[in-house]
């Protein structure tokens, strides 16, 4: 007798699952089957469904007499604290931002600055470069020219030193010529005739472009 | 959660029983109006207590507080729109209150106040009015303009306009229902498995071994039915949020 009682408990649950599972996926429709199922297997309706019962109504005035209180104190109390200390986290954050970014800012200004003082110092070292090159050229110049002048003037004071003396070594030539074809022409003719010889000699050597 | 003698009843767990001795018995205080007090007490005390710290790097109990706040913030945000600030607290209240009970519920021994068609119909209801409050407070006599869309031909009007109006009443019913028999299903199901365990634990020796089947399904439905907590509070703060997302736009 138990183990009948037993298997028709068991066959109703199994009824009851199957209304169950439809009515979770398929909700209202599948309700009643679920309510009339269940009442089956208990032997009463749903008690949720016992509108008649004084409790029903006595908890929905409870409701919302205790949902009345939890909006009141998370409206006016909870989260009015919840919204203050996100607002706080907001602005700390915001002004942190704002920090990095004026530091950030004044690091791109300073480096600005830093890059435009390198290039001038470069654009000034550059100019002293070239008025340094400048100013040694000019000087190499002005050196170069007074060295030049001075040895174009021993040059030319050399030359003139050089012709006056082929003057002299030409003057002397005439004479040693002329003394020597004069001692010659003495020697095998006997002839003494200076002037001839002189002549002689002034042609000659006019002649072999030496005068 | 014990089977009554060898039959399943999987039922008489929802019953309504006074609380608080012959004091909530003059006031017709129900266990489930207590568990409504318990939920609503522990929400008051994960956001006060959570937030005492006002901490700028939050802890684990604050930053708990302040997903619960942020979840629903962005939901009513999103949802509504910037104006809908104003509604934050009331669908932060349904969505705490919905999802505290659902959870509170699957404590043993615990009583689950969202499985009442009663208490969901009576918040659903609540969301109704205060949608349509807002929603005449906002447009006044431009919110029946809601039940006709404009540019439809107007000789439609005798279809269109009743089927807007069912449909706009129905929606505390579906938003009630929904909830209601979602939470009614996974109890059902949770304490006949449980039966199946206590019953397959009396069948002598191979009794046990076949009794853990049922365990373990039990196990992961507690699983699912955390889920389904979750799922169906969520549901309930976003359908009010849309609600009120019409009341607000008219569209």
């Amino acid at each position: 007798m138990m183990k009948r009682m037993t298997l028709a408990g068991v066959t109703a649950a199994l009824y009851s699952l199957g209304a169950q599972a439809m009515a979770a996926t398929v909700a209202p429709g599948g309700l009643e089957a679920q309510s009339v199922a269940a009442a089956e297997a208990s032997g009463g309706g749903m008690p949720q469904l016992d509108f008649g019962n004084p409790l029903m109504l006595a908890q929905v005035v409870w409701l919302l007499i205790i949902f009345g209180v939890l909006y009141y104190a998370l409206a006016n109390i909870a989260l009015p604290r919840v919204a203050s200390v996100l607002d706080e986290r907001r602005n700390r954050i915001e002004g942190d931002l704002e920090a990095a970014r004026a530091a950030k800012a004044e690091a791109d200004a300073a480096m600005e600055a830093h890059r435009a003082a390198t290039a001038r110092a470069r654009a000034e070292s550059q100019t002293a470069i070239a008025e340094a090159t400048q100013s040694a050229q000019a000087d190499a110049a002005a050196r170069s020219a007074a060295l030049n002048e001075r040895l174009s003037q021993q040059i030319e004071a050399a030359e003139a030193r050089i012709n006056a003396a082929r003057d002299t070594a030409m003057g002397a030539l005439r004479e040693v010529a002329t003394d020597t074809a004069n001692a010659l022409v003495q020697r095998l003719s006997g002839i003494k005739n200076e002037t001839a010889v002189s002549a002689a000699v002034q042609r000659e050597l006019a002649t072999q472009g030496k005068a | 959660m014990a089977a009554e003698g060898k039959t399943i009843d999987a039922l008489s767990q929802f019953e309504l029983t006074h609380a608080f001795g012959p004091i909530g018995a003059a006031v017709n205080f129900t266990q489930s109006n207590a568990h409504m007090l318990v939920a609503s007490v522990v929400i008051v005390l994960v956001m006060i207590m959570g937030m005492a710290p006002r901490a700028v790097v939050p802890g684990r109990f604050q930053a708990l507080a302040e997903t619960f706040y942020e979840f629903v913030e962005n939901l009513v945000i999103g949802q509504v729109g910037h104006e809908g600030k104003r509604y934050f607290p009331f669908v932060f209240a349904l969505f705490m209150f919905v999802l505290f009970g659902n959870v509170l519920g699957l404590f043993p021994y615990a009583f689950t106040y969202t499985s009442h068609i009663a208490v969901t119909f009576g918040l659903a209801f609540l969301v109704f009015l205060v949608t349509t409050i807002v929603a005449l407070a906002l447009h006044g006599k431009k919110f029946f303009g809601y039940f006709f869309p404009e540019g439809a031909p107007l000789w439609l009007a005798p279809i269109i306009v009743p089927v807007e109006v069912v449909s706009y009443l129905s929606r505390p019913i579906s938003l009630s229902v929904r909830l209601f028999a979602n939470m009614v299903a996974g109890h059902v199901l949770l304490k006949v498995f449980a039966t199946f365990v206590v019953l397959l634990g009396g069948l002598g020796i191979v009794g046990p071994l076949l009794a853990v089947l049922p365990l373990s399904v039990n196990v992961l439905l507690v699983g699912f039915e955390l889920l389904v907590a979750f799922l169906q509070a969520y549901v309930f703060a976003i359908l009010t949020s849309i609600y009120l997302h019409d009341a607000v736009h008219l569209h």
